[in-house]
């Protein structure tokens, strides 16, 4: 009786599973095998189509460069916080963590605002003689927004797992002659990979399936393989292509996080999703 | 390409599969009970569609403290996302305002109600004229009633752009304006200045004239600084950009914010617009709807209207309380030599439109 009432206690999440998660997903499938009531390939394959290949391209490229960009902050940053002992250390942490309390559009609208052509920036840069450059609207500031945006959770994992590591471990291998380089590559770095991996994979999957950042920090100059399917969906009323798309993105996902998931199982204990 | 027919019915077979799904589940029962609640509820609710800033806020509170009528306001950006919105069937809509070719296509579609004009009180108000130029697209005027109008043309700086230079579009293509034009986020609205150029129509359904044109935006592309919607005159207003392709109402609004701010529809013609009003067939409100629209007629709610989204009026009465100034401000009613220049949008058919919005992609995607 009382493992029954448990299990009723599970229903409503089991609900939201199975009417916002897996329904949502079977009609997406359903969308991208069809065209005029009969089965086909042709959304799907339609990311062969120069445009298409682009979009992806370019949202791979650009997830890549936010995700090693994420990755070469964070990670030092996490060996600063967790090696050094100061005082407010967590305040510190709490620091990184503060911007997620805004609403991500809210700040990613304040930046478009501050890299503007007449934005505060543009202003100082002309200011001390630098003149103006070409910030908004561009790759590098999509990039910067995504980044801006989802360094939170590559620092968060790393911190996390860089948190768990036994002191005896390293002050053991510092008995034992290794010198400073030696135990970040074979001590700290080894037992922090499912941090970073964790960390990977919440910043490129994100990154990989953004549009609104593209949209708002590139000025619509910047198309992403997410800008097509929101166009799909949105503007072109074709949802069987914009399926089709969703489905080829969901593929790339899946296969990016099995291949990192092959790295964790060499080093250990488990991932966050 | 998907049959448009099939969608609502599709679409509504999802959303009932959803809602059946959870209510089922959730309580133990049939949907039924949900659904003619949710009905009743509704009674004297009527929902608007419309765009974005388009409607006073104000205006909106006079009529429900009126008439005792609650209004929901639906808004959205695109006449295209209008589009996805309105068939995708999950709201029931009771009036909505949208742009000509918009209201051709759905009239098209049969899912227009026609409007019992015979009991407004304010009709008579609406320029005759104006009503004439919308026959393009409702040919009875039977179906939609005009709100606002306009054209479409170049806002810039005076400060930066001679006023002689942005009398051909050319100036759009204009190197030394790098990296401070803005045009338009919007498929028909950014073809307009390349077609123009051109020479053809801006109704061309002509494959050919379509690729030339966009190889002309393609060209332009790394001189744009942004595509944007409708934030496109404040970007422009802030100094943000030199010049910018807009609606000439966010002309007259930009202008409001920043007096060096100027408006030239080009020698070459453009775009007239007229947004209209129409019922959906499906609406369960008609009567509201009309006394809605009715309401909207009356002169002093066309005029609280017409100094918040300062477009052009089809409202005699409001141009009579106008001064000279503004009635002879181009920017917010066009001259006859203006309008005899510009053609208003006709509805493309669904190969046409799949073809533009492919080379709009191509576009996007250079």
């Amino acid at each position: 009786m009382y493992r029954l009432k448990r299990q009723f206690l599970a229903g409503p999440y089991l609900l939201w599973i199975a009417g916002f998660i897996l329904l949502p997903l079977v009609f997406i499938l359903y969308y991208a095998f069809t065209a005029d009531g009969s089965f086909t390939f042709s959304q799907v394959a339609a990311i062969a189509d120069p445009v298409h290949r682009k979009a992806l391209f370019l949202a791979l490229k650009l997830g890549f460069f936010c995700t090693l960009v994420c990755l070469l902050l964070a990670y030092p940053l996490c060996l600063i916080l967790s090696r050094f002992h100061f005082r407010h250390q967590s305040f510190v942490v709490f620091l990184f963590i503060l911007p997620m309390w805004m609403n991500f559009m809210l700040r990613i609208l304040a930046w478009r605002l501050l890299l503007s052509n007449s934005g505060l920036i543009n202003s100082l840069f002309e200011l001390i003689g630098i003149g103006h450059v070409k910030l908004l609207n561009t790759q590098l500031s999509v990039v910067f927004g995504m980044v801006y945006d989802f360094l939170p959770f590559m620092v968060l994992p790393i911190y996390n797992s860089m948190a768990r590591i036994n002191k005896d471990v390293i002050e053991a291998a510092r008995d034992l002659g290794a010198n400073s380089a030696t135990v970040l590559i074979k001590i700290v770095i080894p037992l922090t990979l499912s941090g970073i991996i964790s960390g990977i994979i919440m910043v490129f999957v994100p990154a990989l399936t953004s549009f609104v950042i593209s949209d708002l920090l590139g000025g619509g100059k910047v198309l992403l393989i997410g800008n097509v399917i929101e166009q799909e969906f949105m503007q072109g009323m074709n949802w069987h292509l914009g399926s089709g798309l969703s489905v080829v993105l969901m593929i790339f996902v899946v296969v990016s996080m099995a291949l990192l998931n092959t790295f964790e199982k060499e080093g250990g204990s488990a991932a966050v999703w | 390409m998907l049959k448009k027919a099939n969608l609502p019915a599709r679409l509504s077979l999802l959303s009932a599969a959803t809602a059946l799904c959870c209510f089922a589940a959730a309580c133990g029962q049939t949907g039924n009970d949900s659904e003619t609640g949710a009905a009743s509820k509704e009674d004297n609710t009527l929902v608007v569609l419309n765009y974005g800033k388009y409607l006073d806020p104000s205006v909106i509170r006079m009529f429900e403290e009126e008439t005792g009528i609650d209004i929901k306001l639906e808004e959205y950006e695109s006449p295209e996302e209008m589009y996805t919105k309105f068939t995708s069937g999950s709201i029931r809509y009771d009036v909505v305002c949208t742009s000509d070719y918009m209201v051709e296509r759905l009239i098209s579609e049969g899912a227009v109600a026609e409007i019992d004009f015979s009991g407004f009180e304010y009709y008579e108000n609406l320029n005759p004229e104006i009503i004439r130029s919308a026959q393009i697209y409702d040919p009875e005027s039977k179906y939609s009633m005009p709100y606002f109008y306009g054209t479409l043309g170049i806002l810039y700086d005076t400060n930066l752009v001679p006023a002689e230079a942005t009398e051909s579009w050319s100036i759009l293509w204009d190197e030394t304006y790098a990296d401070s034009i803005i045009m338009q986020n919007s498929v028909r609205d950014t073809f307009v200045p390349a077609l123009r150029l051109l020479d053809y129509d801006i109704n061309t359904e002509d494959q050919g004239q379509m690729e030339e044109a966009a190889a002309l935006l393609i060209e332009q592309k790394p001189i744009v600084y942004a595509y944007y919607v409708d934030e496109t005159a404040d970007e422009v207003a802030a100094g943000n950009a030199a010049m910018a392709l807009v609606y000439s109402g966010e002309a007259a609004y930009a202008a409001e914010l920043n007096e060096d701010l100027a408006y030239t529809v080009p020698k070459e013609g453009s775009n007239l617009w007229i947004d209209s009003w129409f019922i959906p067939k499906n609406s369960a409100q008609k009567e509201n709807a009309q006394t809605f629209l009715d309401f909207l007629c009356r002169e002093d709610v066309a005029m609280v209207n017409f100094e918040y989204v300062w477009y052009g009026t089809p409202n005699l009465k409001v141009m009579e309380q106008l001064d000279e100034e503004t009635l002879a401000d181009a920017t917010i009613f066009p001259t006859e030599e203006i309008l005899s220049n510009c053609v208003v949008f006709k509805q493309f058919s669904q190969d046409t439109t799949d073809r533009y919005n492919y080379l709009w992609k191509m576009l996007k995607s250079e």
